[in-house]
């Protein structure tokens, strides 16, 4: 019963039913307990147990569209959705997805997919994890000054100071945001985004939401809610375009991950209201940081088998 | 060509007997390989029997059996280091190789099977693989990428030369099990046996063996083909669908 393999239609491997399920819901805990996707989790894990890159891109882009559904749901119902910045980055998106899937079949061709998608992930991985550790290490160190007895330091807020952007032309008014702003830079978030999305199988929330609070000035409350309504069209749009370019979305290894995923995200959110805010995410940043680590590694040690074995015009 | 090359060999090797004389009967334990989603690998039966020459002593018989799939093309590229990091640097297109090889022989390869008569029938992995575009135009390395390509698969469990493995008894009657891994892919696969004297090849016999998948394996393969868009179409429903349900499940569980 837990050795059972599952022969993956699409992957053209068999893999252990219970490892997919497990992964899922490892990656649906964090997402749960972080509030993050988790496709910049998924999609590296889901190399290091040898499904085809190509392959955990496209699927992995499918699977968000559905761990992002339900948050979507709640958030409309909620109204912390802004519908027209979320249409001007949703443009953007599926312009830079547009973009990203072009660069992503031209490196297959030349044999440099994998090599991008890793170099993307090191990067991403690397700065992000730095930023999250050092970010909660002064945290922690804050809140243990304020219990020392120290007056605590004033909240900082975000600057509003936006110079640049608000010098910018073709300005459009956003009722909900309250802001009245041009579209370029929103457009340009859009654009980075749906670049990322195609070609690392994540839905950049991680960048998205900083870019939303720090450049555009959005208030925090509707900046959720509105990435997960771009992250929704955009990875499906994403997903379309790997199915009919590249064939590569495995339907069966998706549910997999979905259900493991679905479960998972319910019992991270319980478990997360029961953590401490700076732990967890110390926590999140180092295991960002051994993913990334790993992924650096097998990039710079020479590998085992010089040679790997690329089929032309297949997956 | 075949049997022609057949008729050919037997005649210079056997000049005194009929080419009929010397053959062998074979047959596989199933023809047929279905992939479902529980599909864990199979396992094929080769067996048959060798019809003696009466009155003639000879040199001991071997037998040789091969387990091919389909051809394909493939691209084989090597890493090399650039500005720190191993990069793709060089590739050899593949003309055809077998996305599944498997022999197997009675005794050591060197014993069973000479030179030319490998070169002539394509029997180990080495021969069997084509490049004859990436060869002539003058990729010196080529055989080294051959020879990642069989490491490879044969790490995967795809290729596999077992010499010995080959039952033979009383040189009569011999059987080989040819494992199939999990990672098969469909099409049309080909069993071999060569009967071989003295290194070279008497009797041959061919059997085809049909691996397709089947049930949802083969809706997801062919509509995911076939219909691309339908496919995502249907993927990104069932995505929907699954997130919407597990949470709406949820709210109701806990009231």
């Amino acid at each position: 019963m837990w050795g059972m393999l599952v022969y993956l239609p699409i992957a053209e491997v068999s893999v252990n039913a219970f490892l997919l399920l497990g992964l899922g819901g490892a990656v649906g805990v964090l997402s749960g307990m972080f509030g993050v996707g988790g496709g910049f989790l998924m999609t590296p894990l889901l190399f290091f147990i040898g499904i085809p890159p190509a392959v955990a891109v496209a699927t992995e882009a499918n699977q968000i569209v559905a761990s992002s559904f339900s948050g979507v749901l709640a958030h409309l119902r909620r109204k912390t959705v802004d519908l027209k910045m979320g249409t001007v980055l949703l443009v953007g998106g599926l312009i830079g997805a547009g973009l990203g899937i072009l660069l992503f079949n031209f490196l297959k061709a030349q044999g440099q997919v994998d090599l991008l998608v890793r170099l993307c992930y090191v990067v991403f991985l690397g700065v992000i994890g730095s930023l999250m550790f050092v970010e909660s290490l002064g945290a922690i160190r804050r809140a243990r000054a304020a219990t020392a007895g120290g007056a605590p330091p004033p909240p900082r807020r975000p600057r509003r100071s936006r110079g640049w952007v608000a010098a910018l032309p073709f300005k459009m008014r956003f009722r909900t945001s309250g802001l009245y702003i041009s579209v370029i830079p929103p457009l340009l978030v859009g654009v980075s985004v749906g670049v990322l999305a195609a070609i690392m199988g994540v839905g950049g929330g991680f960048i998205m939401v900083p870019a939303m609070i720090y450049l555009l000035g959005m208030p925090t409350k509707v900046v959720v809610g509105t990435s997960l309504f771009q992250i929704i069209f955009v990875t499906a749009f994403t997903t379309l375009l790997h199915a009919t370019t590249n064939y590569t979305v495995d339907m069966m290894l998706a549910v997999l991950l979905l259900i493991g995923g679905v479960v998972g995200a319910q019992i991270g959110t319980q478990l997360g209201t029961k953590l401490k805010a700076e732990q967890l995410r110390i926590l999140l940043a180092l295991i960002v940081l051994a993913v990334c680590g790993k992924l650096a590694f097998d990039l710079l040690v020479e590998p085992a088998e010089l040679y790997s074995i690329a089929d032309p015009g297949g997956h | 060509m075949r049997a022609v090359l057949l008729a050919l060999s037997l005649a210079l090797l056997l000049p005194a007997t009929d080419a009929a004389a010397q053959r062998i009967v074979a047959d596989l334990s199933q023809e047929r390989v279905a992939i479902d989603a529980r599909f864990e690998g199979s396992e094929i039966v080769v067996f048959g029997a060798i019809k003696p020459e009466p009155g003639r002593t000879h040199a001991p018989v071997e037998v040789i059996v091969t387990v091919s799939g389909p051809l394909r093309p493939v691209t084989v590229r090597r890493k090399s280091r650039l500005a720190g990091i191993w990069v793709n640097t060089e590739g050899v297109a593949i003309d055809a190789a077998p996305t599944l090889y498997k022999v197997a022989t009675s005794a050591p390869l060197s014993q069973a099977l000479t030179a030319v008569e490998d070169l002539r029938r394509s029997i180990t992995p080495e021969r069997r693989i084509r490049a004859v575009d990436a060869r002539e135009a003058g990729s010196e390395a080529t055989d080294d990428f051959i020879d990642g390509l069989i490491r490879i698969r044969e790490a995967q469990g795809l290729y596999a030369v077992q010499e010995g493995a080959v039952r033979l008894t009383d040189q009569a009657l011999f059987s080989v099990d040819i494992a199939l891994p999990a990672n098969l892919v469909e099409g049309q696969y080909t069993a071999n046996v060569y009967l071989t004297r003295e290194g070279e090849v008497v009797a041959d016999f061919t059997r085809t063996i049909d691996v397709r998948k089947v049930g949802l394996e083969r809706w997801i393969y062919t509509l995911a083909h076939q219909r691309p868009l339908v496919y995502g179409l249907v993927s990104l429903a069932i995505a929907i669908a699954a997130g919407w349900g597990a949470s709406a499940l949820f709210r109701w569980v806990r009231g």
